[in-house]
């Protein structure tokens, strides 16, 4: 995977992670690119399209959409079930995730994502294994604010 | 959560009613977060980590950051898992490779591995895997294959160290040392945790692609993983289990891996037809779930499956249930599934074993064409039937096209128009078919029709003398359409000027009217038609005297003679004068019909496999440019340049002018050529004077050049050797050239070392993208020569060269030569070529100069019949002693005059210098003119050497 995107359907981006090295002015306009075309699509339409010399999948989930740029010879089935692995993910941390979620705990959906994919490819595509590593993580955080506290 | 709280600080903005608002508070926010972090009190590690966290915040907001990286970085040596993990987060987020802060973060990051807290080292995993940059892989490659190895790695780290080893071989695989850990990776296919083995999987696929050899146990172990999975129940692997599948993810990667191979031997086979087998079996059972997710995965591993079914091609039995199973999902209700479906129908109508299969579907596919809502779909549907066409449905499938044609999407018009041409070509029974196809096309979609398609009509209308007479009836009733595209003016001028003879006996169609017809469209046509129209005039002159007056009437008015246009202008003048002065003999010689153009492959072929390269139209366009310089060059009036004229050819060219020839013709030396200037400028040395026909013979493989440019690198192959051989006796010259791509070289050798650079053309003016070139040499010539480059610039701009260098060590003899392998993506399809690189092992000679007292007595020494070879061979070449001598110092040995008491042989002396060895060479070279024979005698100290000489040298006389 080169790329993946969290926008909503206003177009304001909620989520960028790159696996390819580029220039923020490159990104920039890949993105607003992207947002563009996909935006244009109607309901109902195929979830893959052919972009530049890319292969994107994308899926929309309530108001925000999922958008992944894979490479030609990768499978598009699989990229969205990855997609809604990922969303599952996020629903089964934050109990039903809403786009806000994402917006004020940003963070935690990149140590999701991170948990999940790394460099563009799957980790663990168990649920467990995923939210228990975030759990851990969460446990040494909270943790270390105790120790603040004191 | 304090992060929670943070981000709520500033999240206002996300709200704000208006721009000005958000970005006047984000303004204030970011003033306020600089000056606590210029402040004289330091802050504690919980402040700095809430502002760092912020400022990621409005970064993510879309605001830029241009401070707080070095506050990120000192999160990183935190011990307080929440502070370093927001510095992680703010680096892989924010730093893309800054040089300076790249230490400081590789110095934290060092700490983190070593720390054997496996949290830490996930983090600095990711850490690394997220930025991916050159400098982490300098200091990291060497590192992360030990952690991945170890016995006592955590399972979870482990998998992070494969993806993110992964990671650092996609960015700079020269830094990622083979050895001995690659065995251990292969077995991680074994591994009990499944996360492990998926992890391992992307890694392993990877690097057999460029590595097959060293991975090629992974195969079986893959086949025998693959079979547990899809014989598994849904719920033996637990939480791997997705909607019922098993390991839908682990299947789709392994069997992504088996297709980096051929298919394997006999007893893997067997087990490997039995998974693909359930595969497709389980695809017509009743599904286990009615949620989308279910059949998502389940046919994803099914479209795998089929990927590697045809990727094998071997198996018809697959192939053809392969292609039923494609065909159940053309009529499926998710789009996504049509899609697919088409899509990997199209790779499936080029195998001779499923290509009846797909045609059956055809109704299907034209439906699709007529019924999708999404253009993807429907461009995927034009695909598959340009890939199912033959000589059985040619008809059906070309009229299929032009009545979508009318209404199709713009994006994809010009596509469809060259596939449409070259469909109409390739299968024309009845040439009279295929001109009406052709001005269909024109009259459809005029503007998407470019240049090529329509020389390329005119091109067969002038090799078939079946069609010409019906080519200018119809395209005269096309031209009597009140407005008809400009395309069609041209072809209808250079028909009518050809052939309008032939219709001239029907009184609708008399000169007159059909001069008139014509010329009603002149005014309405740009430069370069109205050029060709004045070509056709002339042309008219000739073949209908009767209306001659008439013509010459427009060529002198003065909107031609005082042209501003100074092409227009000065046709106008040649051909008044030519037309009053000229003889009707001298007309006929100088006006005769054009002669047929030599068989060539199609035009349009090149321009799609291009897909809407510009590059031929600047092409066309230099060309023109050079062809009018040649006439303006010309002072001489034109009389006298129509009686000298009585060769064909430069008939030919009078109707060529200003339209061009047709874009192929010849590979554009002049174009070509020049991207390479530089390198080659060099004064040459008797050396490249050797190859006389050089140019000629560079034009040989560009005449193969399209079928280079295919997806098998078999093909390519072909007449490589021819190549090699040609730079066994010289070190710089052109590789390979193909209408895209020129490869130059230049290179040096001194004893056992050697130096070359490859210089990369790109010969259009389009961006060649994802740009590899990769060297790739069997095992044993692995062990015997030893080549180092570095990876070039994935992107070669239009026009640009690129330059690549490779380190050459000569180990001990080789007879093999390595191979350059270039992929890249041009217009959107994969272009891939294979060229053999000269680096042959006579490279490696030092000439050695001796009386003829030693050279006999060490002849004599070498008198084991083992260090002898002979061959006596026809000279293919002219047999002058001069060039002879050239090509024997050109190979390396030291020419020995007066050693030889026959003095027209030649004998040579010198060492071929190994790493391992040194090898004395000593040579004879007998010419029999009488017989246009050579007898070639090798003696060296070693068998292989003197045999491997012997060939080498053997092809050059």
């Amino acid at each position: 995977m080169r790329f993946m995107l969290l926008f909503s359907r206003q177009g304001k981006l909620r989520l960028q992670k790159w696996y390819l090295a580029m220039s923020d002015k490159e990104r920039k306009k890949m993105v607003r690119e992207l947002m563009q075309v996909v935006l244009a699509r109607k309901p109902k339409m195929c979830s893959f399209l052919e972009w530049r010399d890319l292969k994107v999948v994308y899926k929309r989930y309530a108001s925000l959409y999922f958008c992944c740029a894979i490479e030609g010879q990768d499978n598009e089935l699989i990229t969205l079930e990855l997609i809604h692995r990922y969303v599952e993910l996020l629903d089964k941390y934050f109990g039903s995730v809403c786009e806000l979620d994402i917006i004020f705990n940003f963070e935690k959906a990149y140590f999701i994502l991170d948990e999940f994919l790394m460099g563009g490819d799957v980790q663990d595509t168990s649920k467990k294994s995923v939210l228990k590593a975030i759990e851990q993580a969460d446990l040494l955080q909270e943790d270390g604010k105790e120790r603040n506290v004191q | 959560m304090c992060v929670a709280d943070t981000a709520r600080d500033v999240s206002g903005n996300a709200h704000c009613k208006s721009k000005e608002a958000e970005i006047k508070r984000i303004n204030k926010e970011l003033a306020n977060i600089r000056s606590k972090f210029k402040g004289d009190k330091a802050l504690d590690g919980y402040s700095k980590k809430k502002y760092v966290c912020k400022l990621l915040f409005i970064f993510l907001l879309g605001h830029d950051i241009d401070f707080g990286h070095m506050e990120a970085v000192n999160l990183l040596s935190s011990n307080r898992y929440t502070e370093k993990q927001i510095g992680y987060l703010f680096i892989s987020v924010l730093v893309n490779s800054n040089s300076e802060l790249i230490r400081l973060i590789n110095n934290a990051i060092k700490n983190d591995l070593a720390s054997r807290n496996p949290t830490f080292m996930g983090l600095a995993l990711h850490c690394i895997a997220n930025v991916g940059s050159r400098e982490m892989a300098e200091a990291f490659a060497g590192e992360i294959p030990k952690i991945l190895v170890a016995g006592d790695t955590m399972d979870s780290v482990k998998q992070s160290a494969a993806l993110c080893l992964l990671r650092l071989y996609r960015t700079s695989p020269d830094l990622v040392p083979m050895g001995d850990w690659t065995s251990r990776v292969v077995h991680l296919l074994n591994d009990q945790h499944l996360g492990v083995v998926t992890a391992a999987t992307s890694l392993i696929t990877t690097l057999a692609q460029k590595n097959p050899e060293e991975f090629k146990t992974s195969v079986s172990l893959a086949v025998s993983r693959l079979s547990r999975i899809v014989t598994s129940a849904s719920t033996d692997l637990q939480d791997y289990t997705y909607y019922f599948v098993p390991a839908p993810w682990l299947s789709v990667k392994l069997l992504r891996l088996l297709q980096c191979y051929p298919p394997p031997d006999p007893a893997v086979r067997g087990r490997l037809t039995e998974c693909l087998e359930t595969i497709l079996n389980k695809a017509q059972e009743p599904p286990k779930s009615k949620k989308v997710q279910h059949s998502n995965a389940k046919n994803a591993v099914l479209f795998e499956a089929i990927s590697l079914i045809i990727h094998h091609d071997s198996e018809p039995n697959l192939l053809v249930r392969a292609c039923n199973q494609l065909g159940q999902f053309l009529q499926h209700r998710e789009t996504n599934l049509r899609y697919l479906a088409l899509e990997s129908m199209c790779t499936l109508a080029s195998s001779e074993f499923s290509h009846e299969a797909v045609k059956t579907h055809i109704e299907t596919v034209i439906n699709a064409l007529k019924t999708e809502r999404d253009v993807s779909v429907r461009q995927r549907a034009v695909d598959l039937l340009y890939a199912m066409c033959d000589r059985s449905n040619a008809q059906q499938i070309v009229a299929e096209m032009l009545n979508y044609l009318e209404t199709a999407d713009y994006s994809i018009r010009e596509e469809i128009v060259l596939k449409v041409a070259i469909l109409a070509e390739k299968y024309a029974v009845d040439y009279t078919w295929y001109v009406d196809t052709i001005l269909n096309l024109i009259r459809i979609a005029g503007d998407y029709v470019s240049e090529e398609v329509w020389y390329r009509v005119i091109q067969i209308v002038i090799n078939r003398d079946d069609v010409q007479g019906y080519a200018a009836k119809t395209v005269f009733e096309a031209l009597q359409a009140p407005a008809c595209h400009e395309n069609l003016v041209k072809v209808g001028g250079y028909i009518l000027g050809e052939f309008g003879n032939l219709i001239a006996g029907d009184p609708r169609s008399s000169p007159l009217i059909q001069f008139n017809l014509l010329h009603s469209k002149f005014h309405l046509c740009s430069v370069p038609t109205r050029a060709l129209l004045l070509s056709t005039y002339i042309k008219f002159v000739n073949l209908f005297p009767e209306i001659k007056t008439t013509i010459q009437d427009v060529l002198r008015s003065d909107s031609q003679l005082k042209n501003a246009d100074v092409e227009l202008q000065q046709r106008a003048v040649e051909y008044l004068r030519l037309s009053t002065i000229a003889s009707t003999d001298i007309l006929a010689t100088v006006l005769e019909e054009m002669p047929p153009f030599p068989e060539r492959e199609s035009s349009i072929l090149a321009k799609l496999k291009k897909k809407k390269g510009p590059s031929t139209v600047t092409d066309l366009e230099e060309t023109k440019k050079e062809r009018s310089a040649d006439m303006n060059g010309g002072t001489e009036p034109a009389p006298v340049n129509a009686s000298a004229v009585s060769t064909p050819s430069p008939s030919a060219d009078l109707l060529g002018l200003g339209t061009g020839p047709p874009p192929n013709a010849a590979p554009a030396p002049a174009s070509s050529g020049s991207l390479l200037v530089d390198v080659f400028s060099e004064p040459a040395s008797a050396v490249t004077q050797l190859a006389p026909g050089s140019q000629e013979n560079f034009a040989s493989p560009d005449l193969a050049s399209s079928e280079l440019v295919s997806e098998e690198p078999s093909e390519a192959a072909r007449g490589a050797d021819e190549l090699t051989h040609k730079f066994v006796c010289k070190n710089n010259g052109v590789l390979f050239e193909n209408q895209l791509l020129q490869i130059g070289l230049k290179s040096e050798f001194r004893q056992n070392l050697g130096r070359m650079f490859i210089f990369y053309g790109n010969k259009t003016s389009t961006q060649f993208l994802t740009f590899t070139p990769t060297l790739i040499c069997s095992d044993e010539l692995q062990s015997n020569l030893n080549l180092q480059t570095k990876p070039v610039d994935p992107t070669v701009d239009g026009g640009a060269q690129v330059q690549q260098v490779v380190n050459i060590e000569c180990i001990s003899d080789f007879t093999e030569a390595p191979v350059l392998n270039i992929q890249f993506r041009y217009g959107g399809t994969f272009q891939n070529v294979s060229v053999k690189l000269p680096i042959t092992l006579n490279k490696f000679f030092q000439p050695t100069e001796m009386a003829s007292q030693d050279f006999f007595q060490r002849w004599k020494q070498l008198s084991n019949p083992q260090q002898e070879v002979q061959n006596i061979f026809k000279a293919k070449h002219p047999m002058d002693p001069e060039i002879t001598k050239a090509k024997i110092i050109g190979f390396g040995s030291a020419l020995l005059e007066e050693v030889d008491p026959n003095p027209a042989n030649f004998v040579g002396a010198g060492i071929i210098h190994t790493r391992t060895a040194q090898i004395g060479c000593l040579l004879r070279l007998e010419p029999n003119l009488q017989a246009q024979m050579y007898r070639l005698t090798l003696r060296t100290s070693k068998e292989t050497v003197s045999q491997r000489l012997c060939e080498l040298l053997s092809e050059q006389f």
